[in-house]
């Protein structure tokens, strides 16, 4: 029976709308495809990259402890820039620890606390969304003013009231911290883009064929909201890394002996007339690190928004 | 009523019949990522003073990137100019300077878009952008630009003009919105319209009020006008002459009445055959075959032979140039052109 | 004539216009739908016409039950579904399906072409066993003329007509009694709805579908259709067999619209005559009073305004005796040419 129907769109015109055969490309290999050649993105992958791997195994890239401290030989020593990976490569702190060790260790405090918080409020403040923008009306307006509220309440200022409540401060409770107080910028892009998304043709069709709630949640609005999601996720990540410095900074965040760029950059401003290398060092880290997450996120932001397909 | 206004600088209307612009080997593409899009490649055209051009052809086929490239619109990157002449009144536009073309634009070819929502500033009143062309032109006061912004709005028949012109656009209904974008273009009485799809929005019974006052003002001003669409309704309905463009060629040039009479190109024949008739009730359509093409990878040969019944080994090798097309006797007809191998064997088989 | 297998009586969708935030007050409403009753037969196409703003898109989501109607009744085979919900609203959605206008919006970007098509299998498990449905979804692609090779392709990679074969395909899944197509061909290139509207055409007889098939071009429709409504602002205001309407239209609603068509064809053009309308649509959140076309129409009287006229067979003799919704029904005096 299906004989009766002439093949009309599958004549083999030769250029007809046809992209390269037999090769399925989601949206998502599309994007991957687009962002492998681009410079900002390479390049801010391969150092982003490069940090994890100091993140996980920082003794892969040096043999010394980064909390001995040698304070008869090495007190405030200047940085010796031909030893390359050595301890005294970027000199040694006013407690005669290797700034080259700090540094490498330093990176695992802060990129675990921008993943988890990242993770955290991508979830938490992404299912706040969904649901406010999905079901609207009471749902929405009453899901919508708590993240005002909590929107209201300064990043720093809320951070520094609910870890003085902690008395002894780990990553996992500056995790906390941030995670309940940053979810709110999620939710927001989040409810903006099932809004928009929820209005489609597609989501339509889905309820006409009966889909339930759920199946349309998972299947339809959420795979075509999350590309803001993700790129907002992504820039804010740099964001919480520096954060999460700020508040080790101010001595409100992580503390001895878990090292943190925000520490040591504390105690380097001490002394920053005798050994400003003390503070240079993870202070460069710590913006080369923010950067990358910023020109990744843009990157993303150019690969997956649809107005450039 | 009296005119809008005199005119700035020229003075008097042109004659019918002037030649006004003339399109020569127009070559634009685009860089894209996956590649150069060869949007138009080599198209020709020309109006006169009070005629009407018809520019027909599918989303893709270029037309509107014509039009945007005499207008000087179009976006650079990433669209490109490879070669061709735009002649205005005789002078090459693309070879003026920005400042040159400028003068052009708005004063002597005026350009109407299919949405005029978004072609309208929507924080300013209607009355306040119209007037702005005699302010910035003709350096009119707020009074007078004002006062002129009113005659123009009663010229496009906007009922209660004096009461309507500090309104903003979407306090407009669509038809009047329209009628707005027409009273813009024609403010400074522009020798040429360019009127890309201008009712393509709108429903058919406002549709038949907007393109009535399209003719009439057209005739009235003696004005040039290049109507860019795909409803072959509209081009049966206020064509003089028409040209058929298809992935980026004028495949068929022709005279109105002769062109729907007897097409001399296969896509225009299948286009005029798959328009439902009254005879053709419970029968299948003509559908012409196949899609339209990519730009990316237009066919070799003719970029229709594809989707043609009757393409032969000829038509998949060498892209055909566009042929006088001749009655049986031979007798050269007017107007009209071919780009068909086969243009004969179209026409008068 | 057949059966009717849908029967809409007195169908009502009205929009509330609210104020305030948190304590609601309804200040009026859109009257998009406004007491439409029509009938459709089983196997036979009804056509709407209509400009926007007319209802036409409104009646479809509510006869599809994406909008609850505000009042009247949908009756699918003489039960009524417009008030169904859960289970039951689910069962009946089987027979009930809809091809929508933009091809480019009414497939999910991320799913590919055999799980779009398969959703309904998986939807409803009970038509299709989980071992059968990727040839149930190969079968459908071919039955829309698509190769079944295409099964893993995304569908930003097909054409806006291959698209729109894509949604009709999902919509045939379920295998359906009734399609209601929404524009089905308005979004796509002229010489490619031609080859949609033979396959509607030729998946009607092959699987004796009913459509109701919603569009604008008034050419398309008639050769698709076997009647035809016409609505206005909320009502439908006359409808009839295509002949009926195409050729003795007695609304003069009706006779504006075909005469306000352009026809693709030149000659005799300046003789041509034409009604043109004044004025633009009113809003439907302030309806006229009465007649709803009467602030537009040359024939209007006092009573236009103060008697709403029904839709009823007027005494007319031979085809002008069908359903029309004016107090002056009668044909045009000039005949005019059809589109």
């Amino acid at each position: 029976m299906p004989d009766l129907i002439e093949k009309t769109a599958d004549v083999p015109a030769q250029g007809a709308t046809e992209p390269k055969p037999e090769k399925p490309r989601s949206l998502g290999s599309d994007a991957w495809h687009d962002l492998r050649r681009r410079p900002i993105f390479v390049i801010s992958a391969l150092l982003i990259l490069l940090l994890i791997v100091i993140a996980v195994a920082p003794s892969l890239f040096t043999s010394v402890d980064p909390r001995a401290g040698d304070l008869r030989n090495h007190f405030l020593t200047k940085p010796n820039y031909g030893h390359f990976f050595q301890p005294d490569w970027f000199g040694y702190d006013g407690q005669g620890r290797s700034i080259y060790a700090r540094v490498l260790y330093g990176a695992r405090a802060s990129v675990v606390v921008g993943i988890c918080v990242t993770l955290g409020t991508t979830i938490l403040g992404g299912i706040i969304g969904m649901f406010a923008g999905y079901f609207g009306g009471w749902a929405d307006a009453v899901l919508s003013r708590i993240t005002d509220v909590f929107f209201g309440i300064p990043l720093l200022l809320g951070a520094l009231v609910i870890l003085n409540a902690f008395s002894t401060r780990t990553v996992w409770s500056v995790v906390f911290a941030m995670t309940a107080l940053g979810w709110t910028q999620m939710a927001r892009v989040m409810r903006g883009a099932v809004i928009t998304v929820k209005q489609q043709d597609y989501v339509t069709a889905a309820k006409a064929l009966g889909a339930g709630t759920g199946r349309i949640m998972l299947k339809h609005i959420l795979p075509n909201a999350l590309a803001p999601v993700i790129v907002v996720a992504t820039i804010a990540l740099g964001g919480y890394i520096a954060l999460e410095a700020t508040l080790s900074f101010l001595g409100i965040g992580l503390q001895d002996p878990t090292i943190s760029w925000g520490i040591d950059i504390n105690s380097a401003q001490k002394v920053i007339r005798e050994a400003p290398f003390a503070l240079f060092f993870p202070a460069g880290m710590l913006s080369i690190t923010v950067l990358a997450f910023i020109m990744l996120g843009d990157a993303v932001r150019d690969a997956l928004d649809p107005k450039l397909r | 009523m009296t005119t809008v206004t005199e005119k700035a600088d020229s003075g008097e209307r042109l004659a019918p019949g002037t030649p006004l612009l003339e399109v020569r080997d127009l070559h634009v593409e685009f860089v894209t990522r996956d590649g150069i899009a060869k949007a138009v490649n080599g198209v020709n055209y020309s109006v006169a003073a009070g005629e009407t051009l018809a520019v027909l052809g599918e989303s893709g086929s270029g037309k509107s990137v014509t039009a945007q490239t005499i207008m000087g619109i179009l976006d650079m990157p990433p669209g490109r100019v490879t070669s061709g002449e735009i002649l205005f009144r005789g002078q090459d536009m693309l070879k003026m300077s920005n400042e040159e073309r400028r003068k052009i634009r708005g004063r002597k070819i005026a350009m109407i878009f299919q949405d005029a929502l978004s072609s309208l500033n929507p924080v300013l009143s209607v009355g306040y952008q119209l007037g702005e062309m005699f302010r910035v032109h003709q350096g009119a006061s707020r009074k007078e630009a004002k006062a002129k912004a009113i005659e123009l709005m009663d010229r496009v028949r906007i009922p209660a003009a004096a009461q309507r012109v500090n309104d903003y656009p979407h306090q407009f209904s669509g038809g009047m919105r329209q009628r707005i974008m027409i009273a813009m273009a024609l403010a400074l009485e522009p020798d040429l319209i360019i009127a890309d799809e201008p009712t393509t929005a709108l429903d058919v019974t406002v549709q038949a009020q907007v393109m009535d006052l399209l003719a009439e003002l057209q005739a009235e001003y003696n004005m040039g006008l290049i109507l860019i669409t795909h409803d072959l309704g509209v081009v049966a309905d206020v064509a003089d002459k028409i040209a058929v463009m298809y992935a980026g060629r004028i495949v068929e040039t022709a005279p109105v009445h002769e062109l729907y009479a007897s097409p001399a190109h296969p896509y225009t024949k299948g286009l005029l055959r798959s328009i439902p008739r009254l005879d053709q009730k419970g029968q299948d359509l003509y559908a012409i075959k196949g899609l339209p093409p990519n730009l990316l990878k237009v066919p070799a040969g003719c970029a229709f032979n594809p989707r043609c019944d009757i393409a032969t080994d000829l038509c998949r090798t060498e892209i055909p140039a566009l042929h006088q097309v001749a009655d049986k006797d031979g007798a050269e007809l007017a107007g009209r052109r071919s780009a068909c191998h086969l243009w004969k064997e179209t026409l008068h088989g | 004539m057949a059966e009717p297998i849908l029967e809409v009586r007195n169908l009502v969708k009205h929009y509330p216009l609210t104020q305030g935030v948190l304590f609601k007050k309804q200040i009026g409403a859109v009257k998009a739908v406004d007491g439409i009753s029509f009938e459709l037969h089983k196997g036979e196409t009804l056509g709407i016409v209509g400009e926007s703003g007319c209802g036409k898109s409104t009646l479809a989501k509510v006869l599809m039950n994406l909008e609850r109607a505000t009042a009247g009744e949908v009756l699918f085979k003489g039960e009524d579904i417009s008030k169904l919900s859960g289970a039951a609203l689910k069962a009946v959605r089987r027979n009930i399906q809809m091809v929508f206008q933009d091809p480019y919006t009414s497939l999910n970007p991320r799913m590919t072409v055999g799980d779009i098509i398969g959703e309904p299998f998986e939807i409803h498990p009970e038509v299709a066993p989980k071992g059968d449905r990727r040839k149930a979804v190969q079968d459908l692609l071919d039955v829309v003329g698509l190769n079944p090779e295409y099964i893993n392709r995304y569908p930003h990679q097909f054409s806006g007509g291959q698209r729109q074969r894509i949604g009709i395909a999902r919509g045939l899944a379920l295998k359906p009694e009734i399609i209601i197509c929404d524009e089905p061909v308005s979004a796509l290139d002229v010489s490619v709805q031609a080859q949609v509207i033979n396959l509607l055409e030729q998946l009607q007889g092959e699987f004796d579908l009913s459509y109701m098939f919603i569009a604008h071009d008034l050419s398309i429709v008639r050769h698709i259709s076997d009647r035809v409504g016409v609505m206005y602002l909320g009502k439908m205001v006359e409808i009839g067999s295509d002949e009926q309407i195409y050729e003795h239209a007695t609304h003069p609603y009706t006779q504006a619209l075909l005469s306000a068509v352009p026809v693709p064809d030149p000659t005799g053009r300046e003789g041509r005559e034409r009604i043109i309308l004044s004025g633009d649509i009113p809003s439907p959140a302030n309806p006229p009073s009465g007649c709803r076309f009467r602030t537009r129409c040359w024939k209007a009287e006092e009573r236009c305004s103060t008697e709403l006229p029904l839709l009823a067979v007027p005494s007319l003799e031979g085809p002008a005796a069908h359903e029309s919704a004016c107090h002056f029904a009668a044909e045009r005096e000039v005949e005019q040419s059809a589109a």
